[in-house]
């Protein structure tokens, strides 16, 4: 593509998509919006279910006969 | 963006440390500037409020990774420009580009309605990654250093971004029968 071609086309694309006005600002305060969204924490495990994992891990690794058994219950 | 305050120093090191208050005097100084930013990448501006409250949520959350030497309205726009285009890569591939965002120029004439909306229908499939170099590289007029900054590319990446985004849309006009 060549560059008249490119010329052309960005002059199109700022036709078709005017640049938005120098200084836009937003239509409310989102300080309030920042602060609850800094106050929502992130799904976390509890800490029984992780020893609860550890347990099954181990139970796997040391008697690995029991894998059919807990995929059978699952 | 605006400059920093005379006791900017002092502020980012207390925003580094974890102040709420240095944090949202930050943010008072910077948001409109990092709304704008985003606006000019998602030209909707619902999204982009809601992408600010993002932005200065990731912000905070990487405060103690911050380095006050950098400044801080170059590490805004790369953590809004990632924001944007995980807003663009998520849920809105093909996400309507308003006709009714204010703008300082008016539409030529000479150009028809239906050419112009085809092209903004176009570069709304463009890849994010080319749409947001050619937005705010051709179409917002931003230095192609600030986007690079922003993209966390060089230069030369920038300019091949806009290349691969214009090729794009011709192709994608072409196949509309519209030759630009």
């Amino acid at each position: 593509m060549n560059t008249p071609d490119q010329d052309r086309l960005k002059k199109l694309l700022q036709q078709a998509l005017p640049p938005v006005e120098p200084a836009p600002e937003p239509a409310r305060d989102l300080w309030p919006a920042v602060l609850r969204r800094l106050d929502t924490r992130p799904a976390t495990m509890p800490w029984f279910d992780w020893a609860l994992l550890a347990g099954l891990a181990a139970l796997a690794a040391f008697f690995p006969a029991s894998i059919p058994m807990f995929l059978y219950y699952l | 963006m605006q400059d920093e305050p005379s006791n900017g120093a002092n502020q980012l090191d207390l925003f580094r440390q974890g102040s709420l208050d240095a944090f949202e005097a930050l943010f008072r100084l910077h948001q409109r500037a990092v709304y704008g930013w985003i606006l000019r990448i998602v030209r909707n501006p619902a999204a982009a409020e809601d992408l600010t409250i993002e932005t200065f949520f990731r912000i905070h959350q990487a405060h103690a990774r911050f380095q006050p030497a950098l400044g801080f309205e170059a590490w805004a726009r790369r953590i809004a420009t990632h924001a944007a285009l995980d807003w663009l890569r998520a849920a809105h591939p093909e996400s309507e580009l308003p006709a009714e965002l204010p703008a300082p120029a008016s539409a030529d004439p000479g150009v028809a309605a239906e050419i112009r909306c085809r092209t903004a229908q176009a570069f709304g499939r463009l890849p994010p990654k080319l749409r947001i170099a050619a937005a705010l590289a051709v179409i917002e007029q931003q230095p192609q250093k600030e986007v690079a900054e922003a993209l966390g590319i060089s230069v030369a990446a920038v300019k091949l971004r806009v290349f691969r985004a214009l090729r794009y849309l011709r192709k994608d006009l072409a196949s509309q029968g519209i030759t630009p």
